[in-house]
């Protein structure tokens, strides 16, 4: 429990490094840009991907479900509410954890190994404002882009699934989803929760990364250590997230 | 905190000592660079050269005893080591270029941090320090693409970048073949002379140092154990040095790793 205390404590430290390394320098835009296009395009793909594949699923299992009950018109509701409430920003967090922080924890763990942060250091740049910020500040602004991103996929593939496969009529579909789902309510909490999974789930790697041990079994401690961590705290904060709001 | 000191000296330890945890890696170590000199700090792996740069460069606090640089005494508050650091060019033994940047960015990267020049200004500052190391056409390569000695001499440019006094080296040699030794050596040796610029070159490699130091440093056992020209080091009849000059497996510097407290020396 006390480790536990003293981990959270030096994340919260090192949080409150990053805020008060925020102001922009020079080239901090580009290095942002280059970092966003690292952990946020190029997660797209699987993002993507992921999105319709569970949009196919819960199409299919959600249609078996609902036509027990003679609801099968209320597919899209149960499409749209799931989505934009839980799983849309939680399985998008899990993928970009996967994916995009696994990427920054091993990136910076690795400059501490190539002495890239004690260059940084001699060469009287601070590194936390250099290379861990715009890691940071990517991941706080990819987060809810790629949760959209998740969404308009499960969507689009729980369509495919229900009009063409299940031959479910397309305005019924179309309508329950547009019926159900408030832009403030739904859509306004995937994007809250997906910001705060950003920013928690950048914090973790980037700490894990930036305080690597330096070396190779360090980098790859650190890069394991992000994804778990990073996980738990998703499905946590979700939980947290989830009961304040309702 | 700055104190006077005399304005020919570049470095000064006086009776320092510093830890790494609980073990002591330098015990009582005195010496002096001036300004415009080429020292050589010399001894075996694991006798505190690289501590004692770390140390110099305030990365280290010494448990013991004062450390001048530049005029100022260390430690410093973060901001003004910060401003010290920007007048010490330090060459990383691993080179540290930032992978996620060229050649020329990663020359570039001080002076667009600590500099009010333009773009243009900053391209052509950058061309001319790669071509005082002689990678004048390598710009655009990436440092995945640079042999050792090239993004070794890369990393000299980069610390040449804002023109600072002092050069420090943590091991050049290390891990390069004879040639491109020779022209680390070379270009270590004209920087200094042509430039002014004051170096100190931490290493083990002995011939390369004693070409061209004008004072050498040897620390093994825990302390300084000798300090004089490469002349007088190659004429000491001292076992230590000798066992150090020669490559001896046997003799005063100890092969086997001790765990706690400063070693004697001689």
């Amino acid at each position: 429990m006390r480790e536990l205390l003293v981990r959270l404590g030096a994340l919260g430290l090192f949080g409150l490094r990053i805020l008060s390394s925020l102001s922009p320098q020079r080239g901090s835009g580009s290095d942002l840009l280059r970092q966003i296009y690292s952990v946020g395009a190029r997660s797209v793909p699987i993002v993507a991907v992921g999105g319709a594949f569970v949009g196919l699923v819960m199409s299919l299992q959600g249609y078996r479900t609902l036509t027990t009950f003679g609801a099968s018109n209320a597919l899209g509701t149960l499409l749209g509410l799931s989505l934009f409430r839980e799983l849309g920003p939680v399985l998008a967090a899990l993928l970009f954890c996967g994916r995009a922080c696994s990427s920054m924890a091993a990136e910076l763990g690795l400059m501490r190994t190539t002495d890239q942060i004690t260059a940084l250091e001699m060469m009287a740049i601070d590194p936390v404002r250099k290379a861990v910020v715009p890691r940071f500040l990517a991941g706080l602004i990819a987060m809810p882009i790629l949760t959209a991103v998740f969404c308009a996929f499960a969507i689009f593939g729980g369509s495919v699934q229900a009009v063409w496969v299940l031959g479910l009529d397309p305005g019924h579909y179309w309508a329950a989803l547009q019926g159900s789902v408030s832009l403030i309510d739904d859509y306004g909490q995937a994007f809250v929760k997906s910001a705060v999974f950003g920013a928690v789930l950048s914090l973790i790697a980037t700490h894990a990364g930036y305080h690597a041990e330096p070396t190779i079994e360090g980098t790859s401690r650190a890069t394991t250590g992000a994804v778990v961590q990073g996980s738990l705290m998703v499905l946590f904060l979700d939980f947290l997230l989830s009961a304040l709001f309702y | 905190m700055t104190e006077s000191v005399s304005s020919t000296e570049a470095l000064r330890f006086a009776a320092v000592s510093i830890k790494r945890g609980e073990r002591t890696v330098l015990a009582d170590l005195s010496f002096v660079v001036q300004t415009g000199e080429l020292v050589a700090v010399l001894g075996p792996s694991g006798a505190g050269k690289s501590s004692l740069l770390a140390a110099a460069t305030g990365v280290l606090e010494c448990a013991a005893g004062t450390i001048q640089v530049l005029g100022q005494t260390l430690p410093l508050p973060r901001a003004q080591l910060f401003a010290l650091r920007r007048r010490i060019g330090f060459l990383l033994q691993g080179s540290g270029l930032l992978s996620d940047l060229n050649v020329a960015e990663n020359v570039a990267l001080p002076l667009e941090m600590h500099t009010e020049l333009d773009a243009a200004g900053i391209k052509a500052l950058v061309a001319k320090k790669l071509a005082a190391v002689g990678l004048g056409e390598a710009a655009e390569l990436s440092p995945q693409q640079l042999s050792g000695g090239m993004a070794r001499r890369v990393a000299l440019a980069r610390a040449l970048a804002l023109d600072p006094p002092l050069l420090l080296y943590d091991e050049p040699f290390t891990g390069l073949d004879p040639i491109t030794k020779g022209v680390i050596v070379k270009l270590i040796n004209d920087l200094c002379r042509r430039l002014g610029l004051t170096s100190i070159v931490v290493s083990h490699d002995v011939a390369e140092c004693l070409a061209i130091a004008d004072r050498v440093l040897v620390i093994a056992n825990g302390g300084l154990v000798f300090s004089g020209t490469a002349d007088e080091l190659r004429a000491s009849s001292d076992p230590l040095l000798r066992q150090f000059l020669e490559g001896a497996p046997d003799g005063p510097i100890s092969f086997e790793y001790r765990h706690k407290g400063a070693h004697s020396h001689a």
